[in-house]
């Protein structure tokens, strides 16, 4: 399918109001990850703006694709992403990690309408996201399933029993997307516990995988395309990715990975996205 | 002793005839299954000895081998009761809810998902098999889990009930089974309700409150209670949690003192639940009839609850320390 330049630009315009909301978002709730959510803030625009068969307005409704967030700590940019899609009212987004908010630290099943999962202890959604495929398949549903994880969670055994039954069930109907951004926590994943190749051990899985830069909308929606037309085979997205991105002094440093900017930092950080592309170049300081 | 007529008439009988209650669930999930087709079956490669494998026979398209992956079981099960399926996941305790409790925290409880969690081979009685394989500490991790029904039925046909239950219930259930073939205790007409325990035979100086097969037990103290002039209350309890709490007041009110039965750690599980509800509601004094904190070993299942004083003398043993305790 060919995607207009004009489709990829409006992506782009939400990919960076997305990343300016996660970055007041995280200046507001004082804790908090700063580099994974900016770093996918590109594919959730590309899923939700674009990809996803969902009405903001039927948030529920049967038929709709579902999203999957398996490392939940990322979700600043769940939220951000389902505000400024329309699913709730962007002001709640201040609300993330207070008392009472419906914008939990890690995000708790239905409690904001697009809000699919429960996620945050690592592992676990790739399990969630196959049950929903074999659900749907049952039901004779052509909604499909996108599965978002990190690279950090391949570490996870249970990934794993989930990658060999996604196999054994051929389920053409789920998408998983890595996060290739190469760090965790500790430090970068290769030095933490070697994950490569993890296109080949997908592939022998009885994966089909596909590999794009993650910050390339038309790649991400291509390869969405591409997974689309594969039967018999479940999809991975290798998405190859910079953490932080958006905000250079966050971008590719594993120190960021778990925290959120102090005030001085935020505004720096938001006068580099504003201006971004020339989009308001009236921005101060 | 007067007998509840929803008690077996043939239970003090030598042969009365036993039968495992893993069976119940087999039946009962058949059952669920012919009634809702919702309702699907995941299993961890012991689809014969959790008795899965009538469902797969009858349903096979509903029905899914997940391999030795207890974890990823769980997480699926929350995916399918995500999209409206009642799935049932069946393994051994140990496994499941055992090797799975985060995923069953997470993606199933923390979520309020429908899901049915299966655990057989319950108990220490699976025997030879040895500790690795005794889950006496599934109640309690299934208990502590907000949203989670926990039931431990006492033969066959409390069993298929109780899985017949779950599938009507909405909300996550954990129902424990046990591998050996164990006396029928319920009539088939014996009603079954989640959070209702039944007064299987009337008495005034003891409530004994017991959970499982062991219920067995239960009675036989009772009858022996009865030939030394002490008249024991026999109180069924399968639902661990929701606990009936107006039937056991009830009866303690009239008693005033209180024996447990089960087969589980007396940490945690029916205990544990007896005691948390009293020491607030109607403090008396509560003697635990269970395994004593430690581990099991191999050995023939009887052996086993001789061992480790799970079996009628050992209930004898407690009410006589509550009587003279008394006086």
């Amino acid at each position: 399918m060919v995607v207009l330049q004009n489709t990829i630009s409006k992506i782009e315009k939400a990919a960076t109001d997305i990343r300016i909301a996660i970055i007041d978002m995280l200046l507001e709730a004082g804790s908090g990850h700063s580099a994974g959510p900016l770093g996918m803030a590109d594919v959730f625009a590309a899923l939700y703006f674009n990809i996803a068969r969902i009405d903001p307005k039927k948030p529920w409704d049967e038929k709709r694709d579902r999203i999957i967030l398996s490392n939940g700590h990322i979700c600043p940019v769940w939220y951000a992403t389902l505000a400024q899609r329309g699913f709730f009212p962007k002001k709640e987004l201040l609300t993330l990690r207070k008392l009472g908010s419906r914008l939990q630290g890690h995000p708790h099943r239905a409690s904001l309408p697009g809000i699919e999962n429960t996620g945050g202890p690592l592992g676990q959604g790739l399990s969630q996201a196959l049950g929903i495929a074999l659900a749907l398949r049952l039901n004779k549903s052509r909604s499909r399933v996108f599965c978002l994880m990190s690279d950090g969670e391949q570490e996870e055994g249970q990934t794993w029993e989930a990658i060999m039954c996604a196999g054994k069930y051929r389920v053409s109907n789920l998408t998983a997307i890595i996060d290739r951004n190469n760090i965790q926590i500790d430090g970068p994943t290769e030095s933490i516990m070697p994950l490569e190749p993890i296109a080949d051990k997908y592939m022998s899985f009885n994966w089909h995988v596909i590999e794009v830069d993650g910050h390339n909308v038309r790649q991400i929606i291509e390869a969405c395309d591409e997974a689309a037309a594969i039967r018999e085979k479940p999809t991975l997205i290798l998405a190859h990715t910079i953490p932080g991105k958006g905000v250079d002094f966050m971008e590719n440093d594993y120190l960021w990975h778990g925290k959120p900017p102090n005030k001085a930092e935020a505004r720096r950080a938001l006068h580099e996205l504003r201006t971004l592309r020339g989009h308001i170049m009236s921005e101060h300081e | 002793m007067m007998l509840s007529p929803f008690v077996n008439p043939k239970i003090f009988e030598h042969d009365v005839e036993a039968v495992p209650t893993r069976n119940g669930y087999g039946e009962g999930v058949v059952a669920a299954g012919k009634k809702n087709s919702n309702v699907v079956v995941l299993c961890c490669d012991l689809t014969e000895s959790t008795r899965s494998l009538a469902f797969q026979k009858e349903f096979p398209d509903r029905f899914f081998e997940i391999g030795v992956a207890e974890q990823n079981m769980a997480g699926m099960s929350a995916g399918m009761a995500a999209c409206g399926k009642i799935p049932f996941i069946a393994s051994y305790a140990v496994f499941s809810p055992g090797r799975n409790w985060d995923q069953i925290r997470v993606s199933i409880a923390y979520s309020d998902l429908n899901v049915k969690i299966m655990g057989a081979h319950a108990g220490i009685s699976v025997g030879p098999d040895g500790a690795t394989h005794q889950a006496l500490e599934d109640m309690a991790i299934m208990r502590v889990l907000p949203h989670m029904v926990v039931l431990a039925p006492c033969d066959v046909h409390e069993t298929r009930k109780a899985v017949l239950a779950a599938a009507e219930y909405n909300g996550p259930v954990y129902i424990r089974f046990t591998r050996e073939k164990t006396p029928i205790i319920t009539m088939d007409n014996a009603p079954f309700e989640i959070g209702k325990a039944l007064v299987l035979s009337e008495g005034t100086d003891v409530t004994l409150i017991a959970c499982g097969p062991l219920v067995y037990e239960a009675l036989l103290a009772a009858k022996e209670l009865e030939a030394e002039g002490i008249r024991a209350e026999v109180i069924n309890c399968p639902s661990v949690k929701p606990l009936d709490t107006a039937t056991i007041l009830k009866s303690v009110r009239k008693t005033r003192r209180v024996v447990t039965i089960e087969e589980h750690q007396i940490t945690g599980g029916l205990f544990g639940a007896i005691a948390e509800f009293l020491s607030s509601r109607f403090p008396v004094p509560i003697l635990p009839v269970g395994m004593p904190n430690v581990f099991g070993e191999s050995g023939e299942p009887d052996e086993l609850l001789e061992k480790y004083e799970m079996k009628a003398d050992r209930i004898i043993a407690q009410v006589h320390r509550l009587l003279h305790a008394a006086k």
